[in-house]
């Protein structure tokens, strides 16, 4: 699975690796470099670990100043940065070049305010996802995205990516729970971006920012919303003997005024794997399972769980099973939210993150069935169901490159059809380099055009996080890099 | 104003606008030209109007997904939603009748081209927040477009949202997509009254602590309270803090009395049932407190709504002022005496002590020309600003002047 190109290194950069590693020792400290082979091994790839590269060096900046003080040397000196929260990116988001310095954030993790009156929190870009969350619970708030991976990821890596999570139907994504941020520009500027109150002012930079995959600047503290929490949230599970009736079924629940926190959707190869790890009590003989969740005070849950059973059962359930405790429902959530590591067990994996609308959902799944067999693959479905967010789970063995090159061609085909039906390419995953190649399935070539000299905006000799989002062929072609604008 | 096009369709506003950049003509950019009134004026050689640009491309109730042409009236919009029980979540504010035009002429593409949010935001987010795709053309006459029609889309940078609140000085607009929300069962508005401004803030702020979903609130301090129409409200001389829940009914029940018990200690509630609810945040919607009035001017202030009361009564210091606030507090209109200058040196060097940002509404165009009408940006984002400028619409054609002068 290999078959993205990286731009080529800068030789002369690599020629000067020993001086540049002195310089950066410099200005933040011998601790805060990372010169030595091994060490910088650790960095060669995110959770796209079919590629890999080790950086140049890697810094790891305590401050907001030192990383102005990085950032302002390397573009003084030619030096391209790649930006890495965890390094859970799915995209190789996080992957760097051979003449990088990779800028660590993991020393970056405070909190800096919380606001429980005004209901915001400021934290520095280092901290995972988790510990924000855990930061203000015990007041009786959370923060609302959360992407599975939010024990382990940043909410830097949340910002580049505006990454989602199960609970995004009722609560948006990341860009939706920004208020503000802290950034340093690509010549070491520091920035500040909106603030603890509604609406930044002037054009709307957190909504470019938020999403820009490390290529605009990095991020070195935000100001978040956060929610107070439900008294109680309940699942119920749904099973259907169609993938058609599970897709109408979520058609109709939000048809009806009802809006779920979360509408969960396994396909039966997935269901099959969750349950063999998991226990959740899982029917193992249903096509499609849903759960769906809603949450509220405990009367309100009751009457909306039945109202949800209700709609269900004109779609000829197999299978209606509601949570009726708090176990309960933990061991109904249990299974859905271990797929990715009960899948991990069986088989390497290629994560898929398309989106789709809702009303193609059959034709989808029976067209990436197709695919996949096609390519001699097997594939397991879960799926954001009520927004139309698709987890199509191709299984390959990572040690025959025959496979990985199908895995990874099938997986290409099966975006290509999500833009066909009228969604695109990533829901919540990122471009990155794995579907910045197919950038031109889903845009014109004016369309790139404007988003490649936002990025000459921000970053006028393209030196922040290289080779990600924009293929390199349209890139090379559209001189867009270096210069920012000559036009006018 | 002269020479005014109404193309119908992309390709059409693409061919004015590229005759405009070979001419280098400067275009100003209207809808039904509603905010107007707001803003720097414009010099425009060229108007186009969005107004034959008209209709309702997609309409998913199941998907909870609308697109719509950019000139399409926000009445029709609502109408089509209405018919099957959904709604815009954000609730559009209508600044028409406080800037002295017309109720209810907005299209769609203005709405999301100022990112106007209405009382609905505490809950649902802004305008920006539900904007899931756009088609346009810039000012190199390049017709674009991002985003899409699913809710759940990062591919390639958010230019949709980061087009939001740009005032057409980027791009005109010829479609957008965006998300709707179902109509609420019913509703409820839980008034106090007599509380001054810090405690109404308190208030509010309790509120919205709890996980109640409260979907408005609102402070009208006695004067502008006094100027409601709604006959039983506006006779008490009595400030008004406002909370409003929207629910299924059995839930809007089981709110209020939780809402009600934790707010026992600021006095009794009065209750406004559904259809009075509906009636009393719509006159909200079309800010009718804070009617046109050519002796005064109008600013929206935002910032953080425990800091709200503090920033009035330090402007109070300086000039006689009547505030309303909404989102909680950390939204302030703001109506001032007119003056030359607007106010502007105090009310910005205040707002700058107090966090957030200032934007003039109403003024004199004399006044609207002569001052900074959007809140000045520091260093660093003036100068992104003038390059994501460029990078749109290098020749400085499209609404020149409309946000910041010489831009
Ligand atoms: C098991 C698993 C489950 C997942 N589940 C979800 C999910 O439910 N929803 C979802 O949306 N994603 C999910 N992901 C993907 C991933 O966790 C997210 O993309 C996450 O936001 C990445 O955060 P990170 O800190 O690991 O960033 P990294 O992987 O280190 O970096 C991601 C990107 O962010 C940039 N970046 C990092 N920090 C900064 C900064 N401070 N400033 C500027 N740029 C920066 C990097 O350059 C890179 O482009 C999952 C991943 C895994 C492995």
């Amino acid at each position: 699975m290999t078959l993205s190109r990286m731009p080529e290194p800068d030789r002369a950069v690599l020629d000067r690796r020993d001086s540049i590693v002195k310089d950066l020792e410099a200005l933040i400290g011998v601790d805060g470099v990372i010169s030595e082979e091994e060490g910088r091994r650790a960095f060669e790839a995110d959770a796209l670990t079919a590629y890999r590269q080790a950086p140049l060096a890697v810094a790891l900046p305590r401050s907001t100043e030192d990383v102005s003080k990085i950032l302002r040397y390397c573009n003084q000196n030619g030096v391209r940065v790649v930006p890495r929260g965890a390094g859970t990116s799915l995209c190789g988001g996080a992957l760097p070049t051979a003449d990088s310095i990779v800028i660590g954030t993991s020393r970056m993790n405070r909190v800096i305010e919380t606001d429980f009156i005004n209901r915001t929190i400021t934290v520095e870009c280092g901290i995972t996802n988790l510990a924000i969350t855990d930061a203000v619970s015990a007041e009786g708030f959370f923060y609302a995205p959360d992407p599975s991976s939010q024990l382990a990821c940043t909410v830097g890596g949340n910002v580049a990516m505006n990454s989602g999570g199960a609970h995004c139907l009722k609560y948006g994504v990341t860009t939706n729970n920004v208020l503000g941020l802290k950034m340093v520009l690509v010549d070491g500027e520091i920035v500040e971006i909106g603030g603890a109150y509604p609406d930044s002012e002037g054009y709307d930079f957190l909504a470019l920012v938020v999403g820009s995959e490390g290529q605009f600047g990095i991020v070195t503290e935000a100001t978040l919303k956060i929610v107070p929490k439900p008294e109680s949230a309940r699942p119920v599970m749904l099973g259907f003997s169609s993938c058609e009736a599970a897709g109408q079924c979520v058609a109709a629940i939000i048809g009806s005024g009802i809006i779920p926190v979360a509408i969960e959707y396994m396909d039966r190869p997935a269901i099959a794997v969750c349950e063999a790890y998991a226990k959740a009590g899982y029917p193992l003989d249903v096509e499609a399972l849903l759960i769906v969740e809603v949450e509220g005070y405990e009367d309100e849950t009751t009457r909306l769980l039945r109202d949800i059973v209700d709609i269900a059962r004109s779609f000829d359930p197999q299978v209606i099973e509601a949570s009726t405790s708090a176990e309960h429902s933990a061991r109904i959530w249990k299974g859905r939210k271990a797929a990715f590591g009960a899948m991990g067990r069986i088989s390497d994996y290629y994560c898929m993150d398309g989106t789709i609308p809702l009303a193609r959902l059959p034709e989808v799944l029976s067209r990436i069935a197709q695919i996949c067999a096609e390519h001699r693959l097997k594939v397991a479905n879960v799926f954001h169901a009520g927004d139309g967010n698709l987890h199509p789970l191709i299984l390959y063995n990572a040690n025959d490159q025959d496979e990985s090159n199908r895995a990874e061609l099938a997986g290409a085909e099966i975006l290509k059809l999500c833009v066909a039906v009228g969604g695109c390419l990533t829901g919540e995953h990122g471009v990155g380099i794995e579907k910045r190649d197919l950038m031109e399935v889903q845009f014109s070539p004016s369309d790139l055009a404007v988003q490649m000299r936002i990025k000459s905006v921000f970053d006028p000799g393209w030196l922040l996080n290289p080779g990600k989002v924009f293929p390199l062929s349209v890139l090379e072609a559209s001189g867009e890099r270096p210069a920012a604008d000559q036009a006018a | 104003m002269s020479d005014v096009q109404r193309p119908g369709a992309d390709w059409e506003l693409q061919f004015v606008i590229a005759g405009c950049v070979e001419k280098r003509l400067p275009i100003e950019i209207v809808g039904s030209g509603s905010k107007r009134a707001i803003g720097r004026p414009v010099d425009g050689v060229v108007t186009i109007t969005t107004a034959s640009l008209r209709g309702i491309s997609l309409y998913e109730p199941n998907e909870l997904v609308m697109s719509a042409r950019a000139g399409t009236p926000l009445s029709q919009i609502e109408a089509e939603l209405a018919a099957r029980g959904q709604m815009l979540p954000f609730e559009p504010i209508d600044l028409g009748p406080t800037t002295g035009g017309p109720q209810g002429s907005q299209t769609i593409g203005a709405v999301f081209a100022t990112n106007m949010s209405g009382a609905r935001r505490v809950l649902y987010g802004a305008a920006r927040d539900h904007l899931l795709g756009v088609r346009g053309v810039n000012g190199r006459a390049e017709l674009f477009q991002a985003g899409g029609r699913v809710m759940k889309n990062v591919t390639g940078y958010d230019i949709t949202r980061g087009l939001t609140g740009s005032w057409g000085t980027l791009a005109a607009l010829t479609e957008v997509t965006f998300k709707v929300i179902p109509w609420p069962e019913t509703s409820v508005t839980i008034i106090y009254l007599g509380l001054p401004d810090n405690l109404a803030i308190e208030l509010l702020s309790a509120a919205m602590m709890m996980p109640v979903e409260v979907s408005g609130a609102v402070h009208l301090p006695a004067p502008v309270a006094a100027r409601l129409n709604h006959p039983g409200l506006k006779t008490l001389n009595k400030s008004i803090t406002a909370l409003r829940l929207e629910n299924f009914a059995s839930a809007v029940a089981g709110r209020k009395q939780r809402l009600k018990e934790t707010l026992k200690v600021y006095g009794k509630a009065l209750e406004l049932e559904h259809r009075e609810t509906l009636e009393f945040w719509n006159e909200l919607r079309r800010l009718s407190v804070m009617p046109h009035n050519r002796q005064t001017l109008l600013w929206r202030i935002s910032t953080k709504a425990t800091t709200a009361p503090k920033l009035v009564s330090a402007i109070k210091r300086y000039m006689p002022a009547e505030a309303y606030y909404d989102w909680g507090g950390s939204l302030i209109w703001l109506e001032v005496p007119s003056a030359a200058d607007a106010g502007t040196a105090e009310i910005r060097r205040v707002t700058a002590i107090h966090g957030g940002h200032a934007m003039l509404i109403r003024a004199e165009p004399a006044v609207r020309a002569a001052v900074e009408v959007f809140q000045p940006l520091s260093p660093p984002l003036e100068r992104l600003t003038r390059g994501l400028k460029a990078a749109f619409d290098p020749a400085g054609i499209l609404n020149p002047g409309r946000m910041y002068a010489n831009l």
